[in-house]
């Protein structure tokens, strides 16, 4: 019942290799993990490919068809013409062990490196009491089923190996940002710790990953750019700036500075401490007190823009703002690849 | 021959397996100060229990406050005829909702409830909405909350040590093909690297077995390509015992068509949330499968099923709804009386039933999968479902509070789908995620006591270790031996047809004749290629697993004469209350071939078997059994669980 199609398919080590052409049967509603099955139990034995759960839930037969990151079980044959050769690469940014199977172990030591969980002290197990909507954000992320296609497809590692020891990757991104959206972890730095020991800054927001994921999970637009605006307005924001330069931090935390003694005419702000580093404001909430999740029903990603409506870049006439050249300026290089 | 160049390793404790009952070992073992070893077949964090989909069964009583753990016991005894060992389903059901609460500290994010509790749905064989769950992907939730638990104990380590396997080191991609002994001791394990295949040797006091179960021996089966039994067969080799083989859960839903998702399972929820299975005719057949023991509790009306979806409290749940051995049996009927599809199936419907979005919302992945992988849209178009081999109830027999292996071992544990007795003869839907982490924490506790209490550390036999080594190679010597995967095909013919759903002892005796001549085709198979992640050997070595495996559940399938659970026999239709007395224990004689021992089941203590209704149990026990028990004081079981 079936026909003869023409594949071809990688085959070799980390010494080499080539790809050989195999004319395989392919019977209706089969997908491409099914044929590389056939090919195992008729013709090469030996041809290394990795599977598990052959239903697009364990992630583990990532490879590429015709040049692009797929999922093998999640591939069917009839997404092909009749007489298309399909060819299977194995993924191109990780070392070659043999065949279609790759070394992913880059991937399991930048899961190490990204700070685990932080529990909430105090709160017992039994106790955790969460909403549904705040947990959904971080739910979507928890999708996930690490089959790497997305740190595959990245660029700022694909073509460039030495990028690798200091970019996690799209997957560790939504696993950062995951955290921080987690409504009970204890740790508040997510965002600075992704720029600053992730390597976020050298995503320069290609959306490749988003395209390639099984799972559909809106890395970019969910994860990636939320968490970096979010360090932007911090970095770059023109009062902050304004602020670290005017009283340095360590001026700010000595403590030097008398208690204010305005009560005010609410006295509401009596004894309040005097500072002038600029308090944190909380988020815009809705009549019942939870944030608005705007995200969702706008036609941008990432939220709205805290200048109103206005595109970017802003004609050059408009803007009043300069660049500092002290020392003090912006860490961080915002570099483009 | 040389074991010079075989790597060696120093653990307390080795974990074979790195399921969700694995890892909750690991963990365990590590916080309990032992250095300990995962083994993982497959990548870390890719093992089979991201599959299950519909959640994890703990009497939380979130949603419905009257669930506690003397109901949850109750219905894990129900489901499994019985035949469970009774302080297995109670120490289940009282720490599961412990072990639950534990996942959130490390990192889960359970759908909730609208007080922000963990939310529960309902599920076959649960009297109360009892299954904590994230979507449909709660074995992912799962699995991925404790690998990154792994994770950030190996980072405190990390910042203790410089070193994140000091303490706790994943083998990923390595199968352990042999255990070593130190006379009865364990004293270790060896195994290959399946990237390079070099060898490696972890000599270690404690192994705990936590491999999952055999579904790789059957044609039509939801398991993936690492269930070939090698726990089971570990065990038996090093002179532990099986028990409960012949019960083995097929699902009732699995896709019969399209061939890309055969035997991929349609979760349970489906039904739960309103779907219903049809036959050929359109006719809603469930309703005629309801056994009497279930008729209380079942409607017998469509009319009252629908209710029964918004408003459970004042009617009885829809038959679509039963044990899952009673589904698979109705489905599998259904289609020998000609009334299934043209694949061998029923359908079932959602699309008619639900809104669209009320779909894609509730059941998202099972969604998604069903549109990828087949091109079939749930919300549009009934699926077509039929029983797929899915769970192994037996395993090894282990001791129920330290899960430690009975039989001629000491120093082997087992947790999980590996281990036997927890779910008696069918196991109810969501009570694997909750065993795996009950046990799982058991085993690792009880693991690393047992390594403490030894005075002196069992020692490896260096011959022992050639030997495994010699074994391990030789299919690579016969390169011109039998084709591994021709094999495996001719096992999974022999399994599906004659050791299948429905049995009869001429088939059984049959494939038990066939077996012995698999396994001297197995001593026979050859492995084109060189060592070097060669699944053509790999496969090779796991046969060996898979035949022995398939001799324990054919032998023991043809000696059960009676019908329960997981185990239907034509010829015995009926359940036996004599049969429920006894337990079929395998082990391994000198020539490598199965023994069958019959051995008494624990009696179960009183104050549990005043839980249940007398006259529900008369159906199950012998009237000398019930004898025994002194007669309940004037409170009915059902308020019992309900005062408390």
């Amino acid at each position: 019942m079936g026909t003869k199609r023409h594949f071809r398919v990688w085959r070799g080590d980390e010494a080499g290799g080539e790809i050989q052409d195999y004319d395989v049967e392919v019977n209706e509603g089969e997908v491409v993990l099914d044929i590389i099955h056939r090919l195992q139990a008729t013709q090469t034995p030996d041809l290394a490919c990795r599977w598990n759960c052959k239903a697009g839930k364990c992630g583990s037969c990532s490879v590429e068809i015709n040049g692009k990151p797929r999922l093998g079980c999640m591939t069917r044959m009839s997404t092909f013409d009749e007489d298309e050769t399909v060819t299977i690469t194995p993924l191109r940014t990780f070392p070659v062990i043999r065949d279609l199977v790759t070394d992913v172990s880059f991937n399991y030591e930048k899961a190490r490196e990204t700070p685990a969980f932080a529990p909430p002290p105090g709160v017992a197990p039994g106790e955790y009491r969460m909403q549904q909507i705040d947990v959904e954000r971080s739910q979507e992320f928890r999708k996930c089923i690490e089959c790497f296609l997305c740190q595959n497809t990245c660029h700022v590692v694909r073509d460039h190996d030495d990028n690798k020891a200091a970019f996690s990757g799209p997957r560790y991104f939504i696993r950062a940002a995951e955290l921080d959206m987690h409504p009970l972890d204890d740790r508040t730095d997510r965002k600075e710790y992704a720029q600053a020991h992730q390597g976020m800054g050298l995503c320069n927001i290609t959306k490749c990953c988003t395209e390639v994921c099984p799972e559909h999970i809106k890395i970019t637009d969910n994860a990636i750019i939320p968490m970096k605006e979010r360090v932007v307005d911090r970095r770059y924001d023109p009062l902050v700036w304004l602020g670290r330069k005017i009283f340095r931090r360590d001026q700010l935390e000595s403590g030097s500075m008398g208690q204010s003694i305005s009560t005010g005419v609410t006295g509401a702000g009596d004894a309040t401490p005097f500072s002038s580093a600029r308090h944190a404001e909380t988020p815009p909430v809705r009549e019942d007190g939870k944030m608005d999740v705007s995200e969702v029903a706008l036609p941008i990603p990432g939220g709205p823009s805290p200048f109103g409506d206005v595109s970017f870049p802003l004609p050059t006439d408009r803007i009043s703002y300069y660049q500092p050249e002290s020392e003090d300026g912006p860490e961080d290089q915002h570099q483009t690849h | 021959m040389t074991t010079a160049r075989i790597e060696r390793h120093h653990y307390d404790v080795v974990v074979i397996g790195a399921g969700g009952a694995g890892l909750r070992a690991a963990i365990e073992s590590r916080l309990a100060g032992k250095r300990t070893a995962i083994i993982s077949k497959s990548l870390f964090g890719k093992a089979h229990t991201v599959m299950a989909e519909g959640g994890a069964a703990a009497a939380m009583g979130n949603v419905n406050s009257r669930d506690n753990w003397m109901v949850h016991y109750r219905d894990t005894m129900r489901g499994g005829k019985f035949l469970n060992n009774f302080r297995m389903a109670e120490l289940h059901a009282k720490e599961a909702p412990e072990r639950i609460w534990e996942l959130e500290t490390y990192g889960a994010l359970f759908d909730r409830t609208k007080d922000g509790k963990i939310s529960q749905r309902n599920f076959g064989g649960h009297e109360y909405p009892r299954l904590a769950h994230v979507g449909d992907r709660t074995g992912l939730e799962l699995i991925r909350t404790l690998q990154q638990k792994i994770v950030s104990l190996q980072q405190e380590d990390f910042a203790e040590t410089g070193n994140y396997e000091s303490r706790i080191r994943v083998f990923s991609e390595t199968t352990i093909t042999e255990l070593m002994l130190d006379g009865g001791r364990v004293a270790g394990a060896f195994g290959y690297y399946r990237e390079s295949g070099e060898f490696l040797l972890l000599e270690a006091p404690a192994v705990i077995l936590a491999t999952g179960g055999v579904g790789r021996s059957y044609k039509v089966t939801s398991n993936s390509w690492e269930y070939t039994g090698d726990g089971h067969a570990l065990a038996l080799r090093a002179g532990a015992t099986l028990i409960n083989m012949e019960f083995l859960q097929f699902h009732p839903t699995g896709m019969v068509w399209p061939p890309s998702v055969k035997g991929i399972l349609v979760t349970e929820s489906v039904r739960g949330d309103g779907g219903v299975l049809r036959n050929s005719d359109g006719k809603r057949f469930m309703f005629d499968y309801v056994p009497d023991v279930f008729r209380k509790q079942y409607a017998d009306t469509e009319e009252e099923a629908d209710r029964w979806y918004n408003d459970p409290d004042n009617n009885r749940r829809p038959p679509e709804l039963l044990p899952r051995d009673e589904v698979a049996r109705a489905i599998n009927s259904e289609v020998k009386a000609g009334r299934g599809t043209k694949a061998g199936g029923v359908l079932l419907d959602v699309s008619t039933r639900m809104p669209a979005e009320t779909i894609t919302k509730r059941l998202p992945s099972m969604y998604h999968q069903f549109k990828e992988l087949a091109d079939v849209d749930i919300t549009k178009e009934p699926m077509e479902v039929g029983p797929t081999c899915h769970y192994v109830m037996g395993g090894v027999e282990v001791d129920p509070d330290t899960t430690a292996a009975l039989g001629v071992v000491e120093g082997l544990f087992a947790a999980g789908e590996v281990s036997g007795g927890m779910h008696g003869s069918n196991r109810l839907g969501g009570n694997s995620l909750s065993d795996l982490l009950v046990f799982g924490k058991r085993a690792g506790e009880h693991a690393a006591a047992y390594a403490d209490s030894l005075p002196k550390r069992p020692k490896v036999d260096t011959s022992d270790v050639e030997s495994a080594l010699r074994t391990a190679l030789a299919p690579l010597d016969r390169q011109s031996g039998e084709n591994p995967y021709e094999l495996q095909q001719d096992l999974q013919a022999v399994m599906g047809d004659l050791v299948g759903i429905i049995r009869r002892a001429g088939e059984l005796a049959d494939a038990l004749k066939r077996i012995q001549e698999l396994k001297l085709r197995v001593d026979q198979v050859g492995a084109a290629g060189g060592r070097r992640y060669n699944p053509g050997w790999h496969l090779a070595l796991d046969l060996r697993n898979m035949v022995i495996v398939s001799e324990c559940t054919a032998k023991a399938a043809l000696e059960r004469e009676e019908s329960r659970g997981g185990h239907t026999r034509e010829d015995f239709p009926q359940m036996s209350p004599e049969w429920r007395k006894v337990n079929l224990v395998c082990a391994l004689d000198g020539s490598a071939d199965v023994q069958l021992e019959r051995k008494p089941l624990p009696r179960m203590r009183e104050e549990l078997f005043e839980l249940f209704d007398r006259t529900e149990l008369a159906k199950y026990l012998t009237e000398d059994e019930l004898a025994q028990y002194a007669t309940p004081s004037t409170t009915a079981a059902q308020s019992k669980t309900e005062a408390k």
